[in-house]
């Protein structure tokens, strides 16, 4: 008894000290709100790393922490970029309201996809993850009407935040904006993937029959963290519209939704940090690299992911980890 | 009427071609679990590799094609040893990521060494035009590709259910560990197949250059009908392939004919709904891994 007790302290033990921030998670905050003053001519790029790090977030919920493979993922971002276009071209131009439709809208569709992501192998799933994605994308292609089809949805006017600051054309609101939405969101994901939940999470990615044993109900955790990950790519995809004021018809392609993994990838999965780290990295390299050909940036793209299979798993973040442990090691070696 | 058949008949060499590219990802699928969305890649090597020897050494259309059968084959083997052997155990996901690093490669490659535009091929000469038959006009080349279709399936079903090799694979398909512990060796019945049906793909690429065009983004573009085609016929199964190629042949020619401006739209929900109705395929095996 007295030894469950103990057992049962020590597992709180471990949680709270996963709790506590560390100095560098404090650290890389603070480098964001320091990129502010830093960098005042490019805060148009930064905001845009950073709506994709909060994508690469949502995506890594699903799966660096659920284990979900999807190539749909940037369904979810699309449908919030419409939504948050399409009730700002129609006159309802509060950013917080927009904001707020465009998280509920990705929220209903990924509740209602997740059941059919309940079922079949893990090819299966990829297919149809794969499949709601194109045909979303065929949906906004050929309803021009609405959506303004490969031309993208104009006139997209937002209004001034609480009414006071306007979206300016340097960024600077915007900038902001995005910075204190992303905190937010990622403090909220970080105390979820810290709570029990987020173990659970964790075990189910690890060993389906075993959580079932255990008495995690999987089902229900699939549906739910599918449609928490789907509002918050949702509210991504609505701060790119709020930011730039228009809806382009790639926010719903494939090859965003792909981009996307390879970001994740490359920054760390289950790291909670991978996705910011990673899009900062894709989107910094892309940049400098496509203005000297885009063939060489796919290639090298490419040569990276295969090296990165088959030598580095863990990404740059996994990477830190290993050297971290190995020099600790190595003191250890030295002080016996 | 008249339109419903030929329909009917162009989706069918349409859905040949699906299937000589597909049926060997569908068997290594099977065989082995590994999510290769790369195989895409083999079919646009033969397309490439086809109009580089009838252009570059003038060699014929109808003896290029073993040719391409063969070195797309080989090419394999090397991929297969240097990049897809580590990578057999691992998640779903690394799987993914290797192989979409594959097709950017590839794409970018191929848009480096041949430019970004469509190829054209030489198709010769009797295989070009139209041919009555009941009253309806049919092109010689799509007759062409049915009837190399049909003989490639009939070889591949021969020998599959009548020869040793073909019982080695249904074994290992259906049970890898026992197939391994009577002392059939997984490991080079995989690689085998492996170049069997990268070759296969390889010979499909070369024969679709005329029908599915050929361009840097051949990979991409067609990876979602050759994933398709493998996950509703189910892996593993050369029929259930078979049946899939051909059914999804005629209805996307159908949805493009009919209702033009629904776009590929018809195919992903016929996708969609056909994967939530047989989640292990048309003609899968219920214990698919």
């Amino acid at each position: 008894m007295s030894e469950n007790v103990a057992q049962a302290s020590r597992h709180h033990a471990y949680l709270r000290k996963l709790e506590s921030w560390k100095p560098a998670e404090i650290g890389f905050w603070l480098v964001l709100v320091a990129v502010y003053f830093a960098f005042p001519t490019s805060l148009v790029f930064a905001s845009q790393i950073l709506i994709t790090g909060i994508f690469a977030m949502s995506l890594d919920i699903i799966l660096g922490y659920a284990g979900i493979v999807t190539l749909g993922h940037a369904a979810f971002f699309g449908i919030g970029a419409y939504t948050a276009g399409l009730m700002a071209s129609h006159g309802y131009s509060d950013p917080f309201l927009g904001l707020l439709t465009a998280g509920l809208a990705a929220g209903v569709a990924g509740y209602l996809s997740s059941f059919l992501l309940s079922r079949g192998s893990d090819l299966t799933r990829l297919m149809i993850t794969l499949g709601i994605g194109l045909l979303l994308f065929e949906v906004a292609n050929s309803a021009a009407s609405i959506t303004g089809g490969v031309d993208g949805l104009q006139g997209v006017v937002i209004g001034k935040l609480f009414g006071v600051f306007a979206f300016d054309l340097y960024g600077k609101t915007a900038y902001l904006y995005v910075l204190v939405v992303a905190f937010l969101l990622f403090a909220f994901t970080r105390s979820m993937m810290l709570s029990p939940y987020g173990l659970a999470l964790r075990s189910m990615r690890e060993n389906k029959t075993r959580a079932l044993a255990i008495g995690i109900p999987i089902t229900a955790c699939l549906t739910d963290i599918y449609t928490i990950a789907a509002i918050i790519a949702g509210v991504a995809g609505a701060l790119l519209t709020q930011t730039t004021a228009f809806v382009g018809i790639d926010v719903l392609s494939f090859q965003r939704s792909a981009d996307l993994l390879v970001m994740l990838i490359i920054g760390g999965t289950a790291t909670m940090y991978g996705g910011f780290i990673g899009a900062a990295a894709f989107l910094l390299v892309q940049n400098s690299l496509s203005n000297i050909n885009p063939q060489y940036w796919q290639f090298f793209l490419g040569i990276l992911l295969i090296i990165m299979t088959l030598y580095l798993r863990g990404g740059v973040l996994g990477g830190l980890a290993k050297l971290a442990g190995f020099i600790r090691s190595r003191r250890n070696k030295e002080r016996p | 009427m008249l339109s419903i058949l030929g329909v009917i008949f162009d989706g069918l060499a349409y859905g040949s071609l699906l299937f000589v590219i597909s049926v060997g990802l569908s068997i290594t699928l099977g065989l082995m679990g590994f999510n290769n969305l790369a195989h895409g890649v083999f079919a646009m090597a033969g397309g490439y590799l086809l109009v580089t020897l009838m252009s570059k050494a003038g060699i014929g259309f109808l003896a290029a094609l073993p040719i391409v059968f063969v070195a797309v084959a080989l090419g394999s083997l090397v991929l297969e040893r240097t990049l897809y052997r580590p990578l057999y155990k691992s998640t779903p996901l690394v799987q993914v990521l290797l192989s979409v690093g594959i097709i950017f490669v590839t794409t970018a490659g191929a848009n480096f060494i041949f430019g970004s535009g469509q190829q054209p091929v030489q198709i010769p000469e009797w295989l070009t035009g139209q041919v009555s038959l009941l009253g309806l006009d049919l092109s010689r080349y799509r007759l062409f590709l049915m009837l190399v279709v049909a003989g490639i399936t009939l070889g591949l079903i021969f020998g599959l259910e009548r020869t040793r090799f073909g019982a080695k694979i249904r074994a290992s398909v259906d049970n890898q560990r026992m197939a391994e512990s009577m002392g059939i060796r997984v490991e080079r019945v995989f690689q085998l197949t492996f170049a069997l049906g990268s070759g296969l793909a390889g010979l499909g690429g070369a024969l679709g250059v005329d029908v599915l065009g050929l361009d840097p983004n051949f990979a991409v573009k067609y990876l979602v009908y050759f994933l398709l085609v493998v996950v509703v016929g189910g892996p593993g199964s050369v029929l259930g392939t078979l049946l899939a190629a051909l059914l999804l042949g005629v209805a996307d020619v159908a949805g493009k004919y009919y209702v033009p401006e629904m776009g590929a739209f018809i195919i992903y929900a016929a996708m969609i709904i056909l994967l939530l109705l047989f989640p292990h395929g048309l003609l899968g095996r219920r214990n698919a891994k």
